[in-house]
C-alpha cells in the first residue's frame, strides 16, 4: 500500500476517534456541571479539561475567563481551534477524501455526510443547552462509521493502519479523560469509596459507554480506584486503555516491515505492562504519572509509525 | 443575432418528435412538473453525499461545487451513433499517425501541408520526444473529441482533446444517477451500456506497458485533492482498482520508476497521468513544479515506463493545428474525412486576418492555445468595447488566434426553472486507442443552462446530461 495512502487512513482513524473522544469528554464535563454540588460557577472543571487536552493556551488567546458556555463552544464548534470536534470531523473527511479511491464508497459517503451535516447544523447548536444533543449526534455518527468500516472495508494494510490510528487515539483520549477527573478532584485516587464519588465517576463510566458493563461484571462500588482499574486494565471493556494497546500491538504486527522492529517492541512493552499490570503496581508509582506516561508513549509510537511506514522524515 | 433556428435533438422543424425520441417524449409528457422537480432535488442531494464535486479555478474559498445535472437525457439513434463512431475512429487514427510523424520523419512537413514554423515555434512541440519510440506507436491513448451539431444536424468536430481530457466520470455517474432516478425509462428504452469504460481503460493502459512486462503495475497520477478534476482521478483509480498517486509518491532510481509503499519501493510500469506536460518532470519542464516526478522523463525516454497520454500530444490538439486534421486523414490514411471540421480562419494568414477583422461581430475568435472557454470572443454577443479590445489583441499577435463562424449548436430539451425548454449542447465522446480502438457508446453531453448561451464549459455555468445511444 502507498505510504501516503496509509498515512491518510491512519489519520482518518485518529481524527474520527478524536472527535468521538472529545464528545465524550464534553459529555462528562457537561453532566457534572448539572450536579448540585458541582454547581459552583468557578468553572474549575472546564479549566482542568482545557489543560489536560493541551488547549488552555489556545483558549486563553481567544477568551479572557473560563466560561462554561465559551469552553463548550471552543471545544465543539470553534473553527479557530484545530482540535474542535467540528475541525476533527472535517480533518477526518479530508483524509477520507484524499483516499476515497482506496476506501469503500460507503465509508467515504459516511464521513462526507457527517461533515456536511455537522457544517450545516453546528451553528444552530452553538448554545450550551444543545450540547447534549450534539454529543449524542457525534457519538451516533461515530457508531455508524465504525459499523461501515467493519462491514465494508477491505481487510488489508489500510484497515490495519486505520485501527492503529483509532486505538492509539483512544488510549490517549481515555488517559486524558481520567487525568481530567483526577485533576478536578485532587487526592481522589488515594482514597477508597466515598459516597460523593459515586456521581462524578459513574458519569465517567457512562461517557466510556461502560456504566452498565461495570455494574454487570464488577461487584465493587463505584469508586475512583475501581473505575480507574476498570478503564485501564479490563481486556473485555471496549474502551479500556489495555484493550486499545492490545489492538495497536496486533495491528502493528500485521504490517511489520524491515525497519519497524523497535516500534513493535515498544508497542509490545506497553501492551505487556497493561496485560500483566495490577492496580497495586499502578498505585506505587502514582496513577497520574502512569497516565502521563501513556500519553508520552502513544505520542512516541505515533512518531515512530510515521517514520517506519508513512513516509514521514525523522524530526531533526 | 442568429437568423437560423438551431437543430433540435428531439423535435423536427414542424414540431413533430423525432422517431428515436418517441418513447421518451411520450413518457415525459406523462410526468407532472412537481415530480420532475423532486427528482432533480434528489439528484442534487445524492451528488453532494457522494461528493461528485469540483473546485472552480479562481475561487479562493475552496468551496466545492456540483456540476449541475439535467434529468432530461440526450438521445442518439443507432444510425447516428454508427456514423459518428466511424468518423471518430478515423480521426483519432490520423491524429496518432500525425503525432508519430512529427516526432519521427516529419513527412507531412516535407509534403508541404504544414509550414515547419507551425510545429517548431509551437510551445506544444516537445523536442524531448523527437525520435522516441512509444509502445504500439500510440501517443493519445485517451482522446476526448468535442462534437457539435449545427445546420440540419450535421456533426462537426469543434476540438480534439489529446492531452488530459476529462469528464468521463460524469458520463458514468450521470448514467448511474438516471438509472437510480428513473429505472422505468431503461426498461422501455434499449440504452447501450457505458459502465464497462473503466475496464476497457485499464485494458488499454496495461496493453501499453513497456515490452516484456508481464503483469504491469498501472497507476493514476493526480495533481492532488485540490485539482478541479480530483473526483474523476480518484473515481477512475478506484474503478480500475489501481493506486491513485501524487508526484511525491513516486521516485526514479536506477532508471526505473517506483512508488513508496509501506513495504518499500514498488516498480511502476504505466502512468495514466492527469498532469500537464509542463508539470510532469521538474528536471525537464517547469523547474518550479512540485507536482511531478524528478527524473521521470529520463525513465520514459529509456522505455522503462509508459506515460499515457504521451508527452507532446498537445502538438496535435492545438487550435492552430486543428484546421489541418482533415488533411491529415487524407495524408496518412488515404481516406476521405468522415467528420467535418468547423470552418476556421487562421489569422496568421493575411487574407483570413482581414476577413476576420471585418466580421468580428459575426465570428467566434479563440486563442490558439487556450482552453476551457477562457480567452475567447463571441462576436455576436460581445459589446462594442469587448470587440475593440479583442481587435487590438489580435493585431498585436495574429498568429495566436483563430476565428470560426458562430455555430448555432443544436438544442436539447432541458429541465430548467421555467420547465422543459431547449438549451444548447455539445458532446464529448471518449476514444481509447491501443491494439484497437474502443469507444463506449455515448460520451459526455454538456449543456449551456442559460437560455441562448453557447458556452457549455462547467467552469462557465454549464451542466451535464446523460447521453443515450439507443440499440436497435
Amino acid at each position: 500500500m502507498l505510504s501516503s495512502t496509509a498515512d491518510h487512513v491512519y489519520w482518518l482513524g485518529r481524527y474520527a476517534e478524536r472527535a468521538e473522544n472529545l464528545a465524550r469528554t464534553l459529555d462528562v464535563q457537561y453532566r457534572l456541571s448539572l450536579l448540585p454540588h458541582q454547581a459552583r460557577s468557578d468553572g474549575s472543571g472546564w479549566g482542568h479539561a482545557l489543560v489536560t487536552l493541551g488547549l488552555d493556551t489556545a483558549y486563553a488567546e481567544r477568551h479572557d475567563a473560563i466560561d462554561p458556555h465559551k469552553v463548550i463552544d471552543f471545544l465543539a464548534f470553534d473553527h479557530g481551534n484545530p482540535s474542535s470536534i467540528l475541525n476533527c470531523l472535517r480533518a477526518a473527511r479530508e483524509n477520507a477524501r484524499a483516499v476515497r479511491g482506496s476506501i469503500s464508497s460507503e465509508m467515504w459517503e459516511t464521513f462526507n455526510t457527517t461533515w456536511l451535516e455537522a457544517r450545516v447544523t453546528a451553528p444552530s447548536r452553538s448554545a450550551a443547552r444543545n450540547v447534549a444533543e450534539f454529543v449524542d449526534w457525534v457519538k451516533y455518527r461515530a457508531h455508524l462509521a465504525r459499523g461501515v468500516v467493519l462491514g465494508s472495508m477491505l481487510r488489508d494494510e489500510g484497515y490495519n493502519f486505520m485501527q492503529i490510528g483509532t486505538f492509539l487515539e483512544r488510549a490517549d483520549g481515555v488517559a486524558r479523560l481520567l487525568l481530567i477527573r483526577l485533576a478536578c478532584d485532587a487526592g481522589s485516587a488515594e482514597r477508597v469509596a466515598m459516597v460523593h464519588d459515586y456521581y462524578p465517576w459513574s458519569v465517567l463510566l457512562r461517557a466510556l459507554s461502560a456504566f452498565e458493563i461495570f455494574r454487570r461484571v464488577s461487584r465493587d462500588s463505584v469508586s475512583p480506584l475501581h473505575v480507574i482499574e476498570f478503564a485501564v486494565f479490563r481486556a473485555d471493556v471496549p474502551r479500556s486503555i489495555y484493550r486499545s494497546a492490545q489492538l495497536v500491538y496486533e495491528n502493528l504486527q500485521a504490517v511489520a516491515n524491515a525497519q519497524s522492529g523497535e516500534t513493535e517492541r515498544r508497542a509490545g512493552m506497553l501492551h505487556a505492562e497493561l496485560r500483566f499490570g495490577t492496580l497495586e503496581s499502578l498505585t506505587i508509582g502514582g496513577i497520574e504519572p502512569f497516565l502521563a506516561s501513556v500519553l508520552a508513549r502513544t505520542a512516541d509510537l505515533s512518531d515512530r509509525i510515521g517514520r517506519d511506514f508513512l513516509g514521514h522524515t525523522s524530526p531533526g | 443575432m442568429q437568423n437560423l433556428v438551431a437543430y433540435d435533438e428531439m423535435y423536427m422543424a414542424d414540431g413533430q418528435v423525432r422517431p428515436h425520441y418517441a418513447v421518451y417524449s411520450e413518457w415525459l409528457s406523462r410526468q407532472p412538473e412537481d415530480a420532475l422537480r423532486g427528482k432533480r432535488a434528489e439528484a442534487d442531494s445524492l451528488f453532494h453525499r457522494v461528493g461528485i464535486t469540483f473546485a472552480v479555478y479562481g475561487e479562493q474559498d475552496g468551496n466545492e461545487r456540483l456540476i449541475p445535472f439535467d434529468i432530461v437525457p440526450r438521445v442518439l439513434s443507432a444510425e447516428e451513433w454508427r456514423a459518428l463512431a466511424a468518423g471518430l475512429r478515423q480521426r483519432v487514427r490520423a491524429l496518432n499517425a500525425f503525432i508519430g510523424d512529427i516526432y519521427h520523419g516529419q513527412e507531412i512537413l516535407k509534403a508541404g501541408l504544414l509550414a515547419p514554423e507551425q510545429i517548431f515555434c509551437n510551445p506544444q512541440y516537445r523536442p524531448d520526444m523527437q525520435g522516441l519510440e512509444v509502445p504500439g506507436g500510440i501517443y493519445a491513448h485517451i482522446a476526448g473529441i468535442d462534437v457539435v451539431r449545427a445546420g440540419q444536424g450535421e456533426f462537426y468536430v469543434l476540438e480534439d482533446n489529446l492531452r488530459v481530457p476529462s469528464g468521463v466520470s460524469y458520463m458514468l455517474e450521470d448514467r448511474k444517477m438516471m438509472m437510480r432516478l428513473f429505472p422505468e425509462l431503461f426498461s422501455i428504452n434499449r440504452v447501450a451500456p457505458v459502465e464497462h469504460y473503466p475496464d476497457r481503460l485499464l485494458d488499454h493502459l496495461a496493453s501499453a506497458a513497456p515490452a516484456g512486462v508481464a503483469d504491469p503495475v498501472v497507476v493514476v497520477l493526480t495533481p492532488g485533492a485540490h485539482n478541479s478534476a480530483y473526483f474523476e482521478h480518484a473515481f477512475l483509480a478506484q474503478q480500475m482498482g489501481v493506486e491513485l498517486v501524487e508526484g511525491q509518491d513516486l521516485f526514479v532510481r536506477d532508471g526505473f520508476v517506483y512508488m513508496r509503499t509501506t513495504r518499500g519501493p514498488l516498480r511502476v510500469d504505466v502512468i495514466y497521468r492527469r498532469i500537464d506536460d509542463d508539470f510532469i518532470d521538474p528536471l525537464v519542464f517547469r523547474p518550479d513544479s512540485a507536482l511531478g516526478v524528478p527524473g521521470l522523463m529520463s525513465a520514459y525516454r529509456a522505455g522503462r515506463v509508459t506515460i499515457a497520454n504521451s508527452i507532446g500530444t498537445g502538438i496535435a490538439d492545438d487550435k492552430s493545428i486543428y484546421p489541418y486534421v482533415p488533411d491529415m486523414v487524407r495524408f496518412y490514411l488515404d481516406e476521405a474525412p468522415l467528420l467535418s471540421n468547423v470552418q476556421t480562419w487562421i489569422l496568421r494568414r493575411p487574407d483570413d486576418l482581414a476577413y476576420t477583422l471585418a466580421h468580428l461581430d459575426q465570428l467566434v475568435v479563440k486563442e490558439a492555445h487556450g482552453a476551457g472557454g477562457y480567452g475567447m470572443l463571441i462576436g455576436p454577443t460581445a459589446s462594442e468595447a469587448e470587440r475593440e479590445d479583442f481587435r487590438l489583441r489580435i493585431l498585436s499577435a495574429p498568429e495566436k488566434y483563430i476565428a470560426q463562424p458562430t455555430l448555432s449548436l443544436s438544442t436539447c430539451p432541458t429541465f430548467v426553472e421555467q420547465g422543459v425548454a431547449p438549451r444548447h449542447i455539445d458532446l464529448r465522446p471518449f476514444v481509447l486507442s491501443g491494439r484497437d480502438i474502443t469507444i463506449v457508446p455515448g460520451g459526455l453531453t454538456r449543456v449551456a443552462l442559460r437560455a441562448g448561451s453557447l458556452v457549455v464549459n462547467s467552469s462557465q455555468g454549464g451542466g451535464t446530461k446523460d447521453t443515450w445511444v439507443l440499440e436497435r
